[in-house]
């Protein structure tokens, strides 16, 4: 029966696992028509870029840390709200409507994505034509660096924002009725029971998505800023992923991009390790015991 | 007088008061308005897709409501046979080959998993857990890609995105649910592992089958970034690198692109919006067959896995 497991382990191995081999051209030359085997070791030596202070991964990571910090803030919470207020909602019906409506955008593209924003913030798009049509004078939100960031996050807001609430809903369905029952008998109105039962119950699913996040706060909108960094330059929109992009596939810096992406994986791991701990320090569950 | 608690019996629901008016106000509006955000863009591009062209160049590029009725010609020619026509076969045969293989090796490697008892299988579950904390990294992804010579090759889209370790682990919790006495039975009767895959197995699960299939089929009708990082040349392009070249980038189509022969060219919005459309509607047709499993197949993953 373990025949059955082979195409698939196969898979797994080539993709996820060999690849891991590549990272050792972070310590060479890398020349393409070399390959790796034939490459010339140089140390340390790509890693400099990023321990001497290189201006341009300095910007990429504060764009990184910045809109992390951002998404943290106003994305992570954003869902816990939508399904508090689903939750409270007496129709079935009128619950299931709206989550049918708001899950879709998950399933778009983000090419699809960029392109509608694109249609209704445009400068000929939805909004400035009816701002214009009615004597208003029109925006300029696409390819403006200062307004990037929140271009940024309100797409992100829009694709997952609705996608996110689904776990919040499954866990608040689990909560038991007869908390809300003696918490009324004890005098509780409609917001001290959501303080007191409702919130109390998210707790641990919140403790659980932030340590993943914080695995992930080294990568942001990966395709999102592929697509539209053209419009907006590479100062205002760098990420790390985006670094590593262009410098390692477009630039042919193939050993300092393998590097940068590596330090990347290395950090993302420990910052998930300890995170991790810290919930068990709080006595939370965490993503797994060990 | 009435006591508290018949007072309460009157006005609760399921342990909470009933809402003020306010509140329910304030949650219409609120739900209103999020899923306007939603609906009206969609709208917006449906409907410019299917305005006549004088009206779209009077609108100034954009129609929210069209008056003067419905016209097909933006569909028709980005549909007859031009770049567009080209990327949508391509997008058709990487979703459906990439999805009957995804699915083929994801149920082959859940069930193997699933079965207790075999030599090596805490091993192998580890090896695919552990594969889920860490991304392998663009570069080595990319080296890895050109070593097996798939660079500029459809396959590079689909081989290396054909195992999702998450969906190999709802796959496999739901096989690990299934009621043991029916496989022990057909065991004693002598059924090879195969066929308890193949007769048991599978018919038992077409549930979970269908939604990591569906999960699988929007992956690979949305595959942009690898896409355009393995593929170079723009003959195979599939639907979304179009989309990004010709909507997102706003480069325009020109009648040979498009297939025309001498016809004049609907106006570019028409074009862009058809586009996007086209490449929305597949999406949208799966969509409610999703809908009524994901959070289900969803959750068996997060809790179990």
């Amino acid at each position: 029966m373990l025949l059955l497991a082979v195409p698939g382990l196969l898979i797994i191995l080539a993709f996820q696992y060999y690849p891991l081999w590549g990272n050792i051209i972070s310590f060479q030359d890398y020349q393409p028509y070399l390959g790796v085997g034939k490459s010339l070791w140089s140390g340390f030596q790509n890693f400099s870029v990023i321990f001497s202070g290189d201006p341009e991964f300095l910007n990429a990571v504060k764009n990184t840390l910045i809109l992390t910090l951002i998404q943290s803030v106003i994305v992570f919470p954003a869902p816990i709200v939508v399904a508090l207020v689903l939750h409270s909602l007496l129709s079935n019906k009128l619950r299931q409507f709206v989550q049918t409506i708001i899950y879709l955008p998950h399933f778009m593209s983000w090419v699809i994505v960029v392109a509608i924003f694109q249609q209704v913030l445009g400068g000929t798009g939805m909004i400035n034509n009816w701002l214009r049509s009615h004597g208003y004078s029109p925006m300029h939100i696409i390819g403006n660096v200062e307004a990037f960031r929140a271009l940024l996050t309100s797409q992100v807001l829009w694709k997952d924002t609705g996608w996110a609430t689904i776990l919040f809903l499954a866990v608040l369905s689990q909560i038991d009725r007869s908390l809300y029952e003696a918490s009324a008998v004890d005098g509780a109105g409609r917001w001290r029971q959501t303080w007191h039962v409702t919130l109390p119950g998210l707790k641990p699913i919140i403790i659980l998505l932030l340590i993943l996040k914080l695995g992930d706060s080294l990568t942001v909108g990966f395709e999102q800023i592929i697509l539209q960094q053209q419009a907006v330059g590479v100062d205002a929109s760098d990420v790390l992923d985006t670094y590593v992009y262009n410098n390692g596939i477009l630039g042919g810096n193939w050993g300092v991009a393998a590097a940068v992406g590596l330090v990347k994986s290395a950090v993302a791991l420990a910052l998930v390790l300890s995170a991790n701990k810290i919930a068990h320090r709080l006595g939370e569950e965490g993503v797994y015991r060990g | 007088m009435k006591t508290t608690s018949q007072r309460q019996s009157r006005t609760m629901v399921g342990g909470m008061p009933m809402p003020g008016v306010t509140e329910r106000a304030v949650k219409a509006v609120f739900l209103t308005i999020i899923c306007a955000i939603v609906v009206l863009p969609f709208v917006g591009v449906i409907s410019t897709s299917l305005a006549p062209a004088e009206e779209v160049t009077k609108a100034g590029g954009f129609v929210m409501f069209p008056t003067r009725g419905i016209d097909f010609t933006a569909y028709r020619s980005i549909l007859s046979g031009g770049t567009v026509t080209q990327a949508l076969l391509v997008s058709g045969f990487v979703t459906v080959v990439g999805t009957t293989i995804a699915v083929a090796l994801t149920c082959t490697l859940g069930w193997a998993l699933s079965r207790r008892g075999t030599v090596g299988n805490r091993a192998l579950l580890l090896l695919v857990l552990i594969s889920l904390l860490f991304n392998p990294g663009l570069i080595p992804s990319y080296l890895v890609v050109q070593q097996f010579g798939l660079l500029n090759s459809l396959w590079a889209v689909i081989v290396p995105v054909s195992v999702s370790a998450f969906n190999v682990i709802v796959v496999r919790s739901f096989f690990v649910g299934l009621p043991n006495e029916i496989i022990d039975a057909a065991r004693i009767d002598g059924a090879s592992e195969w066929k308890l895959f193949r007769y048991i197995g599978l018919p038992l699960s077409k549930a979970v089958i269908a939604v990591i299939g569906l999960f699988y089929g929007v992956g690979y009708w949305n595959s942009f970034f690898n896409a355009m990082l393995y593929l170079n040349d723009s003959a195979k392009w599939p639907l979304q690198l179009v989309l990004r070249t010709y909507v997102v980038n706003g480069v325009e189509l020109g009648g040979q692109d498009l297939g025309l022969s001498g016809e004049a060219a609907p106006p570019q919005t028409s074009i862009q919006m058809a586009i996007l459309m086209i490449s929305v509607v597949p999406i949208l047709c799966v969509y409610p067959f999703i809908q009524r499993h994901f959070a289900k197949g969803v959750l068996t993953g997060a809790v179990k896995g």
